[in-house]
């Protein structure tokens, strides 16, 4: 089980100690029994993220191989590779090379060869992943690309295009009116950080921007919701407009409260769970609420 | 007999019956060291526990504290510390909820629900939605009571929201400030059993606010009579949640010193009340609005009371 360019650093003694022990971040999910700590594959608890992201992929998976074939070995009695006791692979040292995890090109050619493409190229592959972030909120399954490759270029649009349409609703005096452009996007950022200090204090696993990215694409039904609310309001304002309104965003609400906490709940211990959503569901429902109360001149 | 009787454990008497039985006594107070002053217990000053802490159990008393002893050693630059201030369950803070909303008379909320866990988590979440809660049931409640007028235009009022925040967090964090700030004077005068970290009388006010989110929504309703009934209820309640807890605090003190403490407790806590109410909800009408053109001249309509 020798990976091509895997360079193992020579360290004596110590690493026998490891060979017992469960990672101090096993929570004894499903099968019961910790993984088989190897002698030149000390466990690391993966829930910071080192730069570059790919090599803990790959670095986890070649454990978790070779975890499964000295389990296989261990049954035939005896761990096969007791020979290499002294030796582990620490993870200051990238690992490199390409097992199975797709992970997405990251073989040296490609690097630089997007220094040389036309901009067109480089444009249409961002606009394309937040497209595709934006159809994983509006069919929200349980995948990890959303939180994996975060960017914060669809939230900004969302937020700028959602104060936009916000601003400077009627106004009898100065102090009446709806919220002005800066108010709106204050709420939205400072809400959103406010929500993930709040996900970190409580322990959660998520990192700071991966969690601002899907508070901030979970706003699109909203968006949606203010784009056909002055739609309405065009054709009239009376109690008709104001019913079709009330469950176009009470609907588009939910959505997004269903959507971020499909992706955010998982990364919370599972018994202050509730202590996470309730803030989600008070942002939007603010966010909401600032929607429906939006009258035009 | 008596060979059982000297095996059995001895229960320190209440350090005040102590103190009474032999007024010349020398006292000392055995603090833990701790690294940051604000978190200073007065753990070992009451050897004998207060009489709701018997119905606890002291097993569970104990091993708390002495598990909060070890709990908050991070430095306070770095994130874990923070992290301390957030360790409750779900359960844990429901259970805190309903301790503020139905007070059992005699029981200290602090020392029946916190247990020198005192947590930042309710009372930021609960300010904040008492803060949304206000302004958006008092923009309801203008809404409804200005329905008929021919005049009345509708708008969002979307300024009293950050006047309503400044004023819940100003009332959540510094009046416990204030009051954490006097108590620890009166404490180096007049040695207390019971004494606070400001950490606790934060978190008791904040839960004690609780009370008013359903408050705030049922003052919508536009009747006069309603809203006095309700605000009445809720003052009682939330009231006795912080005089039960802060009276065990200065009851040993000057006996005026002590009733002007918890007066002006409770007198703060009803400002906010009556201040919200007459703030961020219009007075109803007495009568019901008549579909006819008002008799009196167009400038009384127009002219909103805020």
């Amino acid at each position: 089980m020798g990976p091509g360019g895997c360079r193992p650093s020579h360290r004596s003694g110590p690493d026998r100690r490891h060979a017992a022990r469960a990672p101090p971040c096993w929570r004894g999910g499903a099968g019961g029994q910790p993984p088989l700590a190897l002698p030149w594959a000390p466990w690391r608890c993966v829930t910071r993220q080192p730069a570059p992201r790919v090599v803990m992929t790959y670095f986890v998976h070649v454990a978790r191989v070779a975890n499964m074939a000295a389990a296989e070995g261990s049954s035939a009695g005896g761990p096969l590779f007791a020979g290499l006791a002294d030796v582990s692979i620490s993870e200051d040292i990238p690992v490199e090379g390409e097992i199975t995890v797709p992970v997405g090109s990251h073989s040296p050619d490609e690097d630089y060869s997007t220094l040389d493409e036309p901009v067109r190229d480089t444009i249409m592959r961002d606009l394309k992943a937040v497209g595709k972030k934006f159809v994983h909120v509006m069919y929200p399954k349980k995948s990890s690309a959303l939180l994996r490759d975060w960017d914060l270029w669809g939230p900004l649009v969302l937020c700028v295009s959602l104060a936009l349409m916000l601003q400077g609703g009627s106004a009898d005096s100065k102090d009446d009116g709806g919220p002005q452009f800066a108010e709106v996007f204050v709420i939205i950022w400072f809400g959103a950080v406010v929500i993930t200090l709040n996900s970190k204090l409580l322990g959660g696993t998520i990192s700071f921007f991966q969690s601002l990215c899907v508070l901030g694409y979970c706003v699109l039904p909203l968006t949606v919701a203010m784009l056909v609310c002055r739609l309405v309001l065009l054709a009239g304002s009376g109690t008709v407009s104001f019913i079709i309104r009330l469950i176009v965003v009470v609907a588009m609400f939910g959505w997004s409260t269903l959507a971020s906490t499909a992706f955010l709940a998982d990364s919370q211990p599972p018994n202050r769970k509730a202590l996470v959503v309730y803030p989600i569901f008070l942002f939007y429902f603010v966010i909401s609420w600032m929607i429906l109360t939006f009258t035009p001149q | 007999m008596a060979a059982a009787d000297d095996l059995k454990f001895q229960e320190f008497d209440d350090a005040a019956n102590l103190l009474a039985a032999n007024p010349d006594a020398t006292t000392i107070s055995i603090d833990e060291p701790v690294e940051i002053p604000k978190n200073q217990h007065g753990r070992l000053q009451e050897p004998g526990r207060e009489e709701d802490d018997e119905l606890l159990g002291t097993d569970d008393s104990d091993k708390t504290e002495l598990l909060a002893g070890q709990k908050k050693s991070a430095p306070f630059w770095t994130f874990e510390y923070y992290q301390t201030f957030f360790d409750v369950d779900t359960y844990q803070v429901l259970d805190r909820i309903k301790g503020s909303v139905f007070p059992v008379p005699g029981k200290n909320f602090v020392r029946l629900y916190i247990r020198s866990n005192p947590d930042l988590y309710g009372p930021f979440w609960i300010c904040a939605t008492l803060v949304f809660t206000i302004a958006v049931s008092g923009n309801l409640s203008n809404f409804f009571i200005h329905l008929g007028k021919p005049t009345y235009h509708y708008v969002p009022e979307f300024r009293k929201v950050s006047i309503a925040a400044t004023t819940i967090y100003a009332y959540a964090w510094l009046v416990p400030l204030a009051l954490w700030g006097f108590l620890m004077w009166r404490n180096s005068k007049v040695m207390n059993i019971v004494s606070y970290s400001f950490l606790e009388i934060v978190c008791v006010y904040g839960y004690s606010l609780f009370v008013y989110i359903p408050t705030a929504i049922l003052w919508i309703i536009p009747q006069k009579v309603v809203r006095w009934v309700l605000m009445m209820f809720s003052l009682c309640l939330s009231g006795s949640v912080l005089v039960m807890t802060f009276w065990p605090a200065v009851r040993d003190d000057n006996r005026r010193i002590a009733l002007a403490t918890v007066g002006a407790i409770v007198l703060l806590h009803a400002l906010l009340a009556v201040g919200c109410l007459a703030y961020f909800f219009d007075a109803p009408e007495l009568d019901f609005p008549a579909p006819i053109i008002p008799v009196h001249n167009g400038t009384t309509v127009v002219t909103k009371s805020q």
